[in-house]
């Protein structure tokens, strides 16, 4: 469960919604309306006011780095620092059985992880990011244009994996470009502009929680 | 020891060697015609007062004016870190910054070379303290000069992939420790290839003006090796404090990295 307490990023409007276990919230409004900013907000990679509890945790009374394995933000165009994907990926065992569950998961090679990251396509790499983001298991993902890069086929790939998150708990807030795709995913919708009516409850939501389980996802049975 | 003066008109034909570089500068149309003017004047002027200035500095022998003149050297040489910096700290943190490692790095290596190597009495004799300060700064200026930019540079050029790392739960020095490294290790590069070169490619500065002045060979090298050490050492300190600083002047205790608290300053 995510829930935003009247925050206030600089000069854009306060927000306040909840996001509970299972549910995804769409973030829409036009360019510059600071979706991305309040995404960032959410993770505390920018400074914001308000409250921001996850599970009964505070933002401010959690370290950040903490803060940052439970609400996870993945960019529109996540960075690499390595060489190879595998060297940026924890050496841990449960971690690298969920980093090829997960690859598998989104259509990706395993061998792709020991290739160096300029070589791999641009769809590659914002697979390769979300593997990575969800690997050690967040409480709360934050995807900011998670299929801008890929094609239907991997974008339908993307969207039952988050789906599997959702049945397994999860709470997730999406950016997309995809209108289609927010009414496939969303159970709510945050608009930001131009009418702001925060939390409105999408009227056809689809029902994440009378899903099966995935069995190809590594950690649906965590919770 | 004895030596031949120079008088004014040795100077007037040294400085008609200014004319090759105006000349440079014209056949390739580099515009630096007006920079080179302003220039020379300065570096003329400039010298010409701080031999006026040591001068009365040293027949003062004071530690009090030793210890002025030490200050505004520090506060220069901070002020000229400040201004060889693309991307620039907002405010006044970055002159803090330059000016606060330099006093601590300049302190230390000139109290530890008067105190306990050279040992002069009475200690605060401006001949000593003043050019050791000065060449421990002059060197230590560049090193941290090069590793507090390379390092705000890199940290705007790699914004997304320091961020990936934060986001993934790093703190700030694990996100910036490539960022870090790679500052620090641009910033000692010019001491370390000065002391692979002193000696064979260039005889430096000090000893060349101490053999001028009639100084035995051998003594003026003693005295160099001295110094390179001294400068070295200080370098090293100082790129490390003012790396850290810099790593934490672009983040925040939140662990964020703090890109607006940077702007873009075009290098003098």
């Amino acid at each position: 469960m995510l829930r935003a307490d009247q925050l206030k990023i600089a000069d854009l409007p306060e927000v306040s919604f909840e996001v509970g276990d299972g549910e995804l919230m769409s973030l829409e409004g036009p360019s510059g309306s600071g979706k991305t900013r309040i995404a960032r907000a959410l993770a505390d990679l920018e400074p914001s006011s308000g409250h921001i509890f996850v599970n009964g945790a505070e933002r401010r009374e959690t370290p950040a780095p903490e803060w940052r394995k439970l609400v996870r933000y993945v960019s529109a165009e996540p960075g690499w620092w390595t060489d190879t994907p595998r060297e940026a990926l924890s050496p841990d065992p449960s971690t690298q059985s969920a980093v090829i569950g997960l690859m598998e998961n989104l259509g990706l090679f395993p061998e792709l992880l020991d290739k160096p990251v300029s070589v791999l396509s641009t769809g590659e790499r914002q697979r390769l990011a979300l593997v990575r983001a969800f690997a050690d298991d967040p409480p709360v993902l934050i995807l900011d244009e998670p299929t801008s890069a890929l094609d239907n086929r991997n974008a339908n790939l993307v969207e039952d994996l988050l789906t599997s998150r959702l049945a397994a708990g999860k709470s997730i807030i999406l950016i997309s470009h995809d209108p289609e795709q927010i009414v496939r995913m969303a159970d709510l919708r945050l608009q930001l502009a131009p009418d702001r009516e925060p939390g409105t409850r999408n009227q056809d939501p689809p029902d994440h929680k009378n899903l099966p389980e995935s069995p190809t996802s590594p950690t649906a049975s965590a919770k | 020891m004895t030596y031949v003066s120079l008088d004014i008109s040795d100077l007037a034909l040294a400085a008609t060697l200014m004319l090759i570089n105006g000349a440079v500068s014209w056949t390739f149309a580099l515009g630096l015609e007006r920079t080179l003017l302003i220039n020379t004047v300065r570096m003329t002027v400039q010298l010409a007062l701080i031999g006026i200035v040591l001068k009365w500095i040293f027949l003062q022998t004071s530690p009090v004016w030793t210890v002025a003149l030490a200050l505004v050297m520090v506060l220069v040489a901070g002020y000229e870190i400040v201004s060889r910096l693309t991307w620039r700290p907002k405010g006044i943190s970055a002159y803090l910054l330059g000016s606060g490692t330099l006093l601590f790095v300049g302190t230390l290596a000139t109290a530890f070379a008067i105190v306990g190597i050279i040992g002069p009495e009475p200690w605060y004799q401006p001949r000593y303290v003043l050019p050791i300060l000065g060449m421990v700064l002059g060197n230590a200026m560049t090193g941290i000069s090069l590793t507090v930019s390379t390092l705000l540079e890199t940290a705007n050029r790699e914004r997304t992939a320091i961020e990936a790392r934060l986001t993934l739960g790093a703190d700030r020095f694990t996100a910036l420790g490539g960022t870090l490294r790679l500052a620090l290790k641009t910033g000692l590069m010019p001491i370390l290839n000065a002391m692979a070169a002193s000696g064979i490619v260039s005889i430096p500065g000090m000893m060349t003006g101490q053999i001028l002045a009639g100084l035995d060979p051998i003594e003026a090298t003693k005295y160099q090796i001295m110094i390179m050490f001294l400068i070295a050492g200080a370098t090293a300190l100082g790129v490390v404090i003012a790396g850290y600083a810099a790593v934490m002047l672009v983040t925040d205790a939140r662990h964020r990295l703090r890109l607006d608290r940077l702007h873009a300053a075009k290098p003098s």
